[in-house]
């Protein structure tokens, strides 16, 4: 039993939070966050540089990491930083892509952070598992034609490619699609907590080859990544809260005394602090299973993370703005974007109930 | 990072198993099991085929009778025990006398008293609380005034559990009482058989009788046994309270009384169907469950950072507050399950031999006073308001 990170993974932790303290600053982020782009270049050249990508895949992909606690380290600073560059959709469909193709030659430039892409799976209608979706793609001379409509995806204005899933006669199929394809609209917008996100509409988008036939795998295997790297990214960001509100507590003055002296804020942040060790079980419990856990078993401790995450959530950026007061109510001070992200991670792949119904469900199967 | 216990702990969890399976009595692993009453005589009888292991008292050091464990060895053993519903052990004397006497006492009286704390032959019970000294323990007036070799000693403790069987008290007393709150207080061991000494059993909201008054009225208590220094018993009583704290979080106790009521869920009906498929009472299950997977592996955490030389501050605390919040969420969950049959309340059939026709489902007869009575602990070894101030005091720091 050890609870530490090994030494390399924790210098890369270590890196990567330097890296962000010294390029990336809150207000330097917000401008980009809030910006027409929605992230830097500059800073995600720089992280590519410094192979926070591949510390994401496993040697097999041309990587150098990939396990549970890597995504965990990696996405935990990422949240620490509130970093809005495309580190999701790399680590989400790199991770399909790198089950379903291996070989596919777009898939180097994701592991070295040169490319980027989206993840483009998640629909306007959210269906029941299994249902099939919206999005189907028909053989066509030539290759395939998509048709269809994907919601919310992250980043994709900024994506040189496009993972998208779409059912075909075979099943759940995975296609390449680049930024510039024809029949493809791109209707880009801002997210209330920063970065950007855009609507994805496919008509009559063809494209010569298919990724995978079956790629049910790939995509449970991007959504286990994905789980685990949006919890560790909501515990950093609740780390952070919190240090910001216990420091607040100390300085801010009512009354003639630090507020922190009241019993009522006192036990409000006891309740806090609790709460987030528990935020962190959760996610080392996610980590532990992503990497010795498989199928059901896997993806039972993966929900009950992301429903820890959110109700914690809820509950840390409701009592950070709460206990700050007014000016925790203020764009400008930083506290606020915090609560922004923490909140808008338990509106990504499933919310706090449904994790809690799909943690039911997967314990009766 | 690696959440693996080694190949010697695993190896010494299948040895903590065996034992169990070998030793424990299925007759006082039923009762446990069962919610049922255990006699004195039970207790006594748990302790004994512990200490004939050399294991009741795990924590103690070897020179006065422990087994060497680890921090990690004791949280394996704590966890098995309760997973295999063995009685707890009674801590009064083991685990919170005991190292107050090892670091504070005299050699005298480590050797006259610990080997008896072992061996059985005498009951200890905790003077602590007064009816005016809850969670302002402090505040404590029960006086100690010395009249030659002895202490006259006068007053009142509450919330005695299981005065009634004990043969010794250790208590607070005040000694000066002209000094500061904290600073007047002493450490006594008074025989609960001296003349002036009066036990009144105080029944519980469940029905139950575990917890006492007791009456100090001119007490003559020697001189020697007064632990420590006078006026010390502050630091003594504090030292007490932070001492055994890896099994605060309650986690083994909490994961049998989990599966318990999960295989309960699975046979109970509610509205023509399982009552494991009831949306409401499974996503109530489910929530405690997730808490119960986090807590585990934060008390683990606190656990490998005792055996790493931290140690435990505010941790602690958090422990005893999830960890009691967690125990009570599934004493609720019991009390639900049954529904109506959670109120019919006949307390001869938590007893030894109840051969009455049952009412209702198996055990849901105990499981209102269970709940009923564990409310007790989000309340004492500190109440968990106060468990938040310490939190509070020691990260805010104000």
């Amino acid at each position: 039993m050890d609870f530490h990170h090994y030494d390399d993974r924790q210098m890369l932790a270590d890196t990567l939070r330097r890296y962000l303290a010294a390029e990336a600053p809150v207000e330097a982020r917000n401008r980009v966050a809030y910006g027409d782009t929605g992230y830097s270049p500059a800073v995600w050249a720089g992280l590519g540089e410094l192979g926070i990508a591949g510390a994401l895949f496993g040697e097999d992909a041309g990587g150098f990491g990939g396990s549970g606690f890597d995504i965990m380290v990696v996405f935990e600073e990422l949240g620490r930083a509130l970093a809005v560059e495309p580190f999701l959709g790399t680590l989400m469909a790199g991770r399909a892509l790198a089950i379903a193709a291996p070989e596919h030659a777009a898939l180097a430039e994701i592991v070295a952070g040169t490319s980027i892409i989206a993840f483009a799976h998640q629909e306007p209608q959210d269906r029941a598992a299994g249902d099939p979706l919206a999005t189907r793609a028909t053989k066509v001379e030539g290759g395939w034609s998509l048709d269809g409509a994907k919601a919310v995806v992250a980043q994709a204005e900024a994506a040189a490619l496009l993972l998208v899933s779409a059912e075909t006669e075979d099943g759940r199929s995975l296609f390449l699609v680049p930024a510039g394809a024809k029949g493809l609209t791109i209707r880009g917008y801002a997210n209330v907590d920063g970065g950007r996100s855009a609507e994805v509409t496919l008509r009559g988008v063809v494209v010569a080859d298919r990724v995978a036939a079956d790629g049910a795998a790939a995509i449970a295997e991007a959504e286990a990544a994905g789980l685990l790297a949006l919890s560790a990214e909501g515990l950093g960001a609740m780390e952070v809260a919190k240090e910001a509100t216990i420091e607040y507590l100390r300085t801010r003055k009512q009354f003639g005394v630090p507020i922190g002296k009241f019993q009522a804020l006192q036990h409000r942040i006891a309740t806090v602090l609790m709460e987030v060790e528990q935020a962190r079980s959760a996610v080392i419990n996610a980590a532990d299973a992503f990497d010795n856990k498989s199928g059901t078993a896997r993806d039972r401790i993966l929900s009950a993370a992301k429903h820890t995450i959110g109700a914690i959530g809820q509950l840390v950026a409701e009592e950070a703005i709460q206990m700050h007061g007014g000016i925790g109510m203020t764009w400008e001070l930083p506290l606020s974007h915090y609560a922004k992200r923490i909140t808008m991670i338990d509106q990504q792949l499933g919310d706090q109930d449904q994790h809690l119904q799909r943690f039911i469900a997967l314990g009766r199967s | 990072m690696d959440l693996r216990f080694t190949p010697e702990e695993e190896a010494f969890r299948e040895e903590v198993r065996a034992f169990l399976r070998d030793k424990l009595p299925r007759r006082l692993s039923d009762k446990v099991r069962h919610d049922h009453t255990l006699s004195k005589a039970d207790m006594e009888e748990w302790h004994a085929i512990l200490n004939a292991r050399g294991w009741l008292a795990n924590h103690w050091p070897v020179e006065h009778g422990g087994p060497g464990w680890s921090v990690v060895q004791r949280a394996i053993f704590e966890e098995e025990a309760a997973r295999a519903h063995a009685p707890r052990v009674i801590p009064f004397g083991v685990s919170m006398l005991a190292p107050v006497l090892i670091k504070y006492g005299t050699e005298e009286q480590k050797s006259r008293i610990l080997p008896r704390i072992l061996d059985g032959s005498d009951w200890w019970c905790q003077g602590y609380s007064e009816p005016g000294s809850g969670s302002d323990l402090a505040s404590l007036k029960t006086s100690a005034v010395r009249d030659g070799d002895h202490y006259i000693v006068n007053g009142q403790k509450t919330w005695t559990t299981l005065g009634q069987y004990a043969d010794w008290i250790f208590c607070l007393v005040r000694t000066d009482p002209k000094a500061k709150a904290q600073e007047g207080i002493s450490f006594l061991l008074i025989d609960m058989k001296s003349p002036g000494v009066e036990v009144r059993p105080i029944v519980l909201l469940d029905g139950d009788a575990e917890v006492n008054e007791v009456f100090f009225t001119d007490v003559r208590v020697p001189v020697g046994n007064l632990v420590g220094e006078e006026n010390k018993g502050w630091t003594y009583a504090k030292y007490l309270l932070t001492y055994e704290r890896t099994n605060i979080a309650g986690v083994g106790a909490s994961a049998a009384a989990f599966d318990r009521l999960k295989a309960l869920a699975n046979t109970l009906t509610r509205g023509g169907r399982p009552l494991a498929d009831d949306p409401l009472f499974a996503a109530r299950m489910a929530r405690v469950e997730i808490e119960l997977a986090n807590m585990t592996t934060t008390n683990l955490r606190v656990v490998a950072a005792a055996a790493g030389g931290g140690a435990p501050g505010a941790e602690s605390s958090m422990l005893k507050i999830k960890g009691t919040e967690i125990r009570q969420a599934i004493t609720a969950l019991f009390r639900r399950a049954y529904g109506p049959y959670a109120q019919p309340f006949i307390p001869e059939a938590f007893e030894e031999g109840y051969n009455g026709e049952p009412v209702g489902p198996e055990d849901a007869g105990a499981a209102a006073p269970s709940y009923f009575n564990n409310r007790k602990l989000s309340i004492f070894g500190g109440s968990n308001e106060v468990q938040r101030n310490i939190i509070s005091k020691m990260i805010v720091g104000l």
